[in-house]
C-alpha cells in the first residue's frame, strides 16, 4: 500500500496568548485544527508559510505541520503535533479540572 | 532568611520596568520576535508547546509563607490555578499570557522573587540541600554561601554570555542531597581540623553526555570561595566551546582539556581574582549570615508525638517515611509529598500552596523548602506539633506517606508541556505510581529512586535514578529507555542502559517484573534496590525487565 503524502497546515503560537493557532483558508488564525486550511501542494504551502511568517504582530514560530485526513477530520501525523493540537494529556490535568478553562 | 535590601528592591524594580517596556514594544510591533526573544529569555519567559512558560527562581529552594502565598496568588490570578516545582528548585507557571507577565514579575518582586537568569547562557538559580540549616548531619548551613553566589552571579557583567548555561549546587552535609556531582560546579562543605571549607567539584552534568563531576580542589578555605568560583567560570568562559552547542558545557571543557589542565588554569587565575575582591565578599557574607540565624526553637515535650506514633498506624507510616532527623531531637524535618499516587510530580494547586504556607506559618517558623525531588519541606517542626500537622495535611490531601519510595518519582514536564521534549513523562510517572499502589508493594520495596526525563536533556535526572527512564521519539512512536544503577548522592553514578526501549504500554509491566524480581533477589529488607543491583550486577535485573513477555513487546 502506498502511503499518501501528508497534507500541510500552517501553524504557530499566538503572540499574546501563546496558544496554538492554525492558518485558515481566509488567511486568518484559528485555535481549532478543524478550521485549518490543508495544502496538498507543499510548494503552495511554503508560499503561504512565507506570507504567514510576516504576521509577526500576531503569531510566533510559524511552521508547516504534517496533517492527515482522518475519519473525523484532520489529524496531526506526529504525536507531538497531536499534543500541540489537543493540549496536555487529560491525566496531566486531572488534578486541576475545575481550574482549566 | 535573606530579606531584600533597598538596593535589591530598586534593582528589581528597574529590571521589571525595562521588561514592561520591552513587552509593550513587542506588542505594538516596535520589536520583532528575534529582537524580543533574548529579552524575554533573560526574564525567564519561554514559549512552550501550548503557551508561554514563566520559570521563577527559588534561590536554594527557600521560601517564606508570604512568598508561597504570592506564588498561589499568581497561579490563580494569571495562570490556571497551579504551578510546577522543578528539579532545580524553580517553579514554572505553564499558562501565562505575554501581556500579563510584567504584572506577574511585579507581584514576585513584592515578595523578593524574580525570574532573572532562569534561562540563557548564564549562571542559573543556585540550588542547595533542601534540609539546609535543619539537618542533624550538617556541618553548617550552606545557604549564606548560596546567597552570596546568587548576589554575585545576578547580572554579573562578565558572565552574561557564557558558552552555555551554568549550574551551581551547594551542600553543607556529607550526605549529598543536592546532586552536587551532577552540576557544573558542586560545592560540598568539609571540615579540616577546626576549619570548614569546601570540596570543589567541577564538570558534572547530565544531558546527552552525562558526567560525574571531578574534584578540582579537595579543600578550599571558606573565605576563598567566591574568587575561586569566579576563576573557574572565567576559565570556562575563555575555553568553553562556542562552535557546538552540544559540546559547550563545562563538563566537555573539563573532559577535553583534562582536570589537571583546568586546575592549573584556575589556580593561575585565582590569585588575580582574589586580589580584586579586597575582602568585600567577606563583608557581604557576614551580613548575609546574620540573616540566616537559625530560628529559636523552644524545647518541647515529645509526649503527643510518642503517643500518636504508638497508637495511630497512619501517622506512624507518615512519620516513618516523611520525617528526617533534625539537629534538635525534639524537632523534625517534614517532607510533604507532591506525589500522591496518580498526581503530577511537582505540581501544586494554589489551594495546596496556601495550605502549605499556613502550616509553615503555624508550625514551621514560617519557612518552606522546595526539594530538587519536587516535594515541599517544612524544615523546623516540633515533634509535639506533628500529629496536628499530619491531621491538617490529611485534610488537604497532602499526607501521602511515600517520600523516598517508588512513587516519589522525579518527572520533568515532558511533552505534555515542553517544546524540547521527545516524549511524555507525566503519564508514565502517574502509571508507575498507580501500579505500585495497586500492587501494595511500595513499603516493602523501600528506598527507591525512579527518575523520568522526556528528552535527552535530562531535566528529570534519569541518569542518576536507581531506575531511570528516558522518553524518546523512535520513528514517530513514544519509546522509553530504561537505565539501572544510577545514584544521585555522594556516591554518585551514572546508570547503565538496560537494553532496547519499550513502548509506553510495555514499559509498566516490564517495570513491575523488575520490581518483583528485586524483592526475590534481595538479601532481606535491609538491602535496597541499589545495593542489590551493585551486589548482583545488571544481569538478573535485565532478565526480569526483558522477561519472555517483555522480549516480545520491547520496541
Amino acid at each position: 500500500m502506498t502511503r499518501r503524502p501528508a497534507l500541510k497546515a500552517v501553524t504557530a503560537n499566538h503572540l499574546r496568548g501563546g496558544h496554538v493557532v492554525w492558518r485558515t483558508a481566509s488567511g486568518g488564525w484559528s485555535q481549532r485544527l478543524a478550521d485549518a486550511h490543508l495544502w496538498e501542494d507543499e510548494a503552495a504551502a511554503q508560499i503561504e508559510l512565507i506570507d504567514a511568517a510576516r504576521e509577526t504582530g500576531e503569531v510566533v514560530g510559524v511552521y508547516l505541520a504534517d496533517i492527515a485526513q482522518g475519519p473525523h477530520g484532520p489529524e496531526p501525523v506526529h504525536f507531538r503535533e497531536r499534543f500541540r493540537a489537543e493540549g496536555p494529556s487529560p491525566a496531566a490535568l486531572r488534578s486541576y479540572a475545575p481550574q482549566v478553562h | 532568611m535573606y530579606t531584600y535590601s533597598d538596593t535589591d528592591h530598586a534593582y528589581l524594580a528597574e529590571r521589571n520596568r525595562q521588561f514592561r517596556q520591552q513587552v509593550a514594544r513587542r506588542l505594538d510591533g516596535s520589536l520583532t520576535e528575534d529582537e524580543f526573544k533574548p529579552f524575554r529569555l533573560m526574564n525567564g519567559l519561554y514559549l512552550q508547546l501550548h503557551a508561554y512558560m514563566l520559570r521563577v527562581a527559588i534561590p536554594y529552594g527557600t521560601l517564606s509563607s508570604a512568598q508561597m502565598r504570592a506564588l498561589a496568588d499568581i497561579a490563580e490570578r494569571w495562570d490556571r490555578g497551579y504551578g510546577h516545582f522543578t528539579t532545580r528548585q524553580n517553579i514554572q507557571f505553564n499558562w501565562p499570557k505575554l501581556e500579563d507577565v510584567p504584572d506577574i514579575l511585579d507581584a514576585l518582586a513584592e515578595v523578593g522573587l524574580h525570574a532573572i537568569q532562569t534561562s540563557g547562557n548564564t549562571i542559573r538559580n543556585v540550588t542547595a540541600d533542601h534540609f539546609a540549616g535543619a539537618a542533624a548531619d550538617e556541618l553548617a548551613d550552606p545557604r549564606p554561601v548560596a546567597e552570596l553566589i546568587r548576589q554575585w552571579s545576578t547580572d554579573h557583567p562578565e558572565f552574561q554570555f557564557l558558552p552555555r548555561k551554568f549550574k551551581i549546587a551547594v551542600t553543607g552535609s556529607p550526605n549529598d542531597r543536592a546532586v552536587t556531582r551532577a552540576h557544573d560546579i558542586g560545592l560540598r562543605m568539609v571540615a579540616r581540623g577546626d576549619e570548614t571549607g569546601f570540596e570543589v567539584i567541577v564538570g558534572g552534568g547530565l544531558g546527552r553526555t552525562p558526567m560525574i563531576g571531578k574534584v578540582i580542589r579537595d579543600f578550599l578555605p571558606r573565605a576563598d570561595l567566591l574568587p575561586y568560583v569566579e576563576a573557574i567560570v572565567a576559565v570556562y568562559n575563555r575555553l568553553g566551546r562556542r562552535d557546538n552547542k552540544y559540546k559547550a558545557r563545562i563538563k566537555i571543557t573539563v573532559h577535553e582539556h583534562g582536570i589537571d589542565t583546568i586546575r592549573d588554569l584556575v589556580e593561575a587565575e585565582f590569585p588575580v581574582r582574589r586580589a580584586a575582591f579586597s575582602g568585600i565578599d567577606q563583608q557581604v557574607l557576614a551580613g548575609i549570615e546574620a540573616q540566616f540565624a537559625p530560628p529559636a526553637l523552644p524545647a518541647r515535650d515529645t509526649g503527643t508525638y510518642d503517643a500518636a506514633y504508638a497508637t495511630d498506624p497512619v501517622f506512624r507510616s507518615f512519620a516513618d517515611t516523611n520525617l528526617t532527623a533534625h539537629r534538635r531531637a525534639d524537632h523534625a524535618i517534614v517532607t510533604v509529598s507532591l506525589k500522591a499516587h496518580g498526581a503530577v510530580p511537582g505540581d501544586a494547586s494554589a489551594a495546596q500552596m496556601r495550605v502549605l504556607a499556613d502550616l509553615a506559618a503555624r508550625y514551621g517558623h514560617d519557612e518552606l523548602r522546595v526539594s530538587h525531588e519536587q516535594n515541599i519541606v517544612l524544615p523546623h517542626v516540633a515533634r509535639a506539633d506533628l500529629p496536628a500537622l499530619h491531621r491538617a495535611l490529611r485534610a488537604a490531601g497532602l499526607a501521602t506517606a511515600n517520600v523516598g519510595l517508588a512513587s516519589d518519582i522525579i518527572a520533568c514536564p515532558g511533552m505534555d508541556y515542553c517544546a524540547l521534549a521527545t516524549a511524555r513523562s507525566i503519564p508514565i510517572a502517574q502509571e508507575i505510581a498507580e501500579r505500585v499502589e495497586a500492587l501494595k508493594i511500595e513499603h516493602d520495596l523501600g528506598a527507591l529512586k525512579i527518575k523520568i526525563s522526556g528528552c535527552i536533556n535530562a531535566c528529570g535526572h534519569h541518569h542518576v535514578g536507581h531506575i531511570g527512564i528516558l522518553g524518546l521519539d523512535r520513528a514517530g512512536v513514544e519509546t522509553y529507555q530504561v537505565t539501572l544503577g544510577g545514584d544521585h548522592t555522594e556516591t554518585a553514578a551514572i546508570g547503565e542502559r538496560a537494553g532496547p526501549g519499550f513502548s509506553a504500554e510495555a514499559l509498566i509491566p516490564a517495570l513491575e517484573r523488575l520490581l518483583l524480581a528485586y524483592l526475590d533477589l534481595r538479601h532481606g529488607r535491609d538491602e535496597s534496590f541499589l545495593a542489590a543491583y551493585r551486589r548482583l550486577g545488571p544481569a538478573p535485573f535485565k532478565a526480569a525487565l526483558y522477561g519472555a513477555e517483555g522480549q516480545r513487546d520491547a520496541a
